[in-house]
């Protein structure tokens, strides 16, 4: 039994998460301090990924990422190439995931009362300081929300993982992908078991989010509680 | 210690221009809600940007739109008061009051905030979080943390308003304790002319983004220079008027001549009474020409607990479209005295009562 393609979903959306997370943040406060009509503009590309069907997304990174893509062209000067490899899957989950993150944090910031914002400025704080223990704290609990989000979609991402780091056993060859390819060539207790595989992953995650919010979250969070 | 600001805002409805100068007493700013107060306090805590101006603290320039200096709210040491406290939910009283302290060695803050919380009568509830407060504790606890960075100026926003009126007094008196202790700067920003006269000492009254009034609180409750200024310090009684000589002048909507005491330098454009100073003359007294008495009708009268409100028509009986030209107040027991008596009533306008106010 090969489980590999059990540790490259898990390694690759962990790793997709991370990057989401730090993205989606960033965008998140460069884009709440700005307002605008280009940002509509700056707003339409950040969802993008949401809209397009992953087919779409996976063919336009393998036009950025490709031989003749401009990032292509560059990483090879550099001695590297994506198009097939592991870090494929974690650019394509990456970019699939993202919107998730960059929309509910960009709500649960928006959230946070300004006042107290600018009460912690008022009282010497940086921007970093602000950000750190004010406005991220207190909106955690969006944040978190988007996060599990962005790594239950970069889980399941199929298509644009296809399109752009394709099967290859023990590099590429994620779970949704492995059941397509076990469908395909009629191993149906292959696909059942990594269904089935998919299955607990999911319901872990989930208990283990009701174990966090329900069980140790009213003494972390005696403030928050109503 | 000396708070400068001189500064220009374009707002949606009007300008914000105010001048002034706060020294070491505090100082009171009075207007209705959207003159522009909030406004003020922001641009001087470096929460908003004037359009054009200066804004100096001490020695230290903290704005000027022509040097293009504008330093940043964390660095220029002003302790900001919220009208809602703007307490982290998420932080204990104690984590609250220490937040400005972040650079102290941990024994130097832990002993400041505990003598903070002393000062503010908050000692033993270092560990709560806000929300297990109460609305007065959590001002206290605002209070505290402001304190706690030794602003050199305080600015303190409407910091009785959110408040129910048993706890307003608590609050009021823990700001004078506090102002007395502090010796520098402070604002207090509020809509009620009573707050204003007992937390300021100067008094600013503010309308519509500039400055109607600025000088001792006692002289501007006594004199106000104009209606606006007589209106927001709580007068209730105006009608237009017209000098006639030096110490008369004719009250046109009141139609009747009246004296002042007030000297008259410029061609006076209303006059008004406050209503607790129009007198009711008792049975026994016997008018003087001069004393501006007038007989008088009661139109219909509004009470609270203690005190009466009673409108009046002057000079003859009130027909069906008569206006009220003035309202007195009296305290009950005076009201008890004169109520059974037949109309006309006589009211005095006493001379040193009358403000004489210009355009």
């Amino acid at each position: 039994m090969d489980w590999s393609p059990l540790w490259i979903s898990l390694a690759t959306s962990v790793t997709a998460t991370i990057i989401t997370l730090v993205a989606g943040l960033a965008a998140a406060v460069w884009r709440e301090r700005r307002a605008g009509p280009a940002l509509a503009l700056v707003d339409g590309i950040f969802l993008l990924p949401l809209v397009l069907p992953p087919t779409v997304v996976g063919f336009l990174l393998l036009l950025l990422f490709g031989r003749n893509g401009p990032l292509g062209r560059l990483l090879l000067k550099l001695g590297a190439t994506v198009v097939f490899s592991w870090p494929a899957t974690v650019i394509a989950a990456a970019v699939v995931a993202f919107p998730l993150m960059y929309l509910t944090a960009r709500a649960a910031l928006e959230q946070v009362d300004s006042d107290l914002l600018e009460a912690a400025r008022t009282l010497g704080a940086t921007e970093w300081r602000v950000f750190r223990e004010v406005a991220l704290p207190l909106a955690w609990p969006g944040v978190l929300a988007g996060t599990i989000l962005a790594f239950a979609r970069a889980l399941g991402e199929f298509g644009a993982t296809l399109m752009l780091a394709g099967n290859v056993p023990g590099r590429t060859e994620t779970i949704p992908i492995a059941i397509y390819f076990a469908v395909e060539a009629d191993e149906f207790h292959r696909a059942v078991m990594w269904c089935g595989a998919d299955i607990a992953i999911s319901l872990a995650l989930l208990g283990g989010l009701y174990y966090w919010t329900h069980l140790q979250g009213p003494q972390n969070a005696r403030w928050a509680r109503h | 210690m000396a708070l400068e600001v001189q500064i220009e805002k374009k707002l949606a409805n009007f300008t914000l221009d105010v001048s002034f100068t706060a020294t070491n007493a505090p100082l009171g700013i009075l207007g209705p809600s959207g003159a522009g107060k909030s406004m003020l306090l922001r641009s001087i805590a470096g929460l908003e940007w004037p359009s054009r101006g200066q804004i100096r603290l001490n020695d230290r320039t903290l704005f000027d739109s022509e040097r293009r200096v504008a330093i940043a709210s964390r660095d220029r040491r002003i302790g900001l008061l919220f009208q809602h406290y703007a307490l982290f939910p998420h932080r204990t009283v104690r984590d609250n009051v220490a937040f400005g302290l972040c650079e102290l060695p941990r024994e130097e803050r832990a002993s400041r905030v505990e003598s903070l919380l002393a000062r503010t009568h908050l000692s033993g509830f270092d560990r709560r979080y806000p929300r297990e407060l109460s609305g007065g504790e959590q001002q206290r606890v605002a209070l505290a943390r402001a304190l706690a960075t030794e602003p050199e100026a305080l600015l303190l926003d409407e910091p009785l308003s959110a408040l129910d009126t048993h706890l307003r007094g608590q609050m009021e008196a823990q700001l004078q304790e506090t102002f007395a202790a502090y010796q520098r700067p402070a604002l207090i920003v509020t809509h009620n002319m009573e707050e204003a006269y007992r937390l300021g000492e100067q008094l600013l009254v503010l309308s519509r983004g500039h400055v109607a009034a600025l000088g001792a609180k006692k002289e501007i409750f006594r004199h106000p220079p104009t209606l606006e200024v007589a209106r927001l310090t709580g007068c209730k009684n105006f009608s237009r008027a017209r000098a006639v000589s030096d110490g008369a002048v004719e009250a046109i909507d009141w139609g009747c001549r009246l004296r002042v005491v007030q000297s008259i330098d410029k061609p006076p454009a209303h006059i008004g009474i406050r209503a607790h100073h129009i007198d009711f003359l008792e049975a026994a007294d016997k008018p003087n020409e001069g004393d501006n008495v007038f007989a008088c009708w009661l139109m219909r009268s509004s009470e609270t607990p203690f005190r009466i409100t009673l409108y009046l028509h002057l000079h003859k009986v009130p027909g069906d479209s008569a206006v009220v030209h003035l309202q007195a107040e009296v305290f009950k027991e005076k009201w008890e005295r004169f109520r059974n008596r037949p109309f006309p009533w006589h009211v005095r306008l006493p001379p040193e009562s009358l403000m004489v106010l210009s355009e």
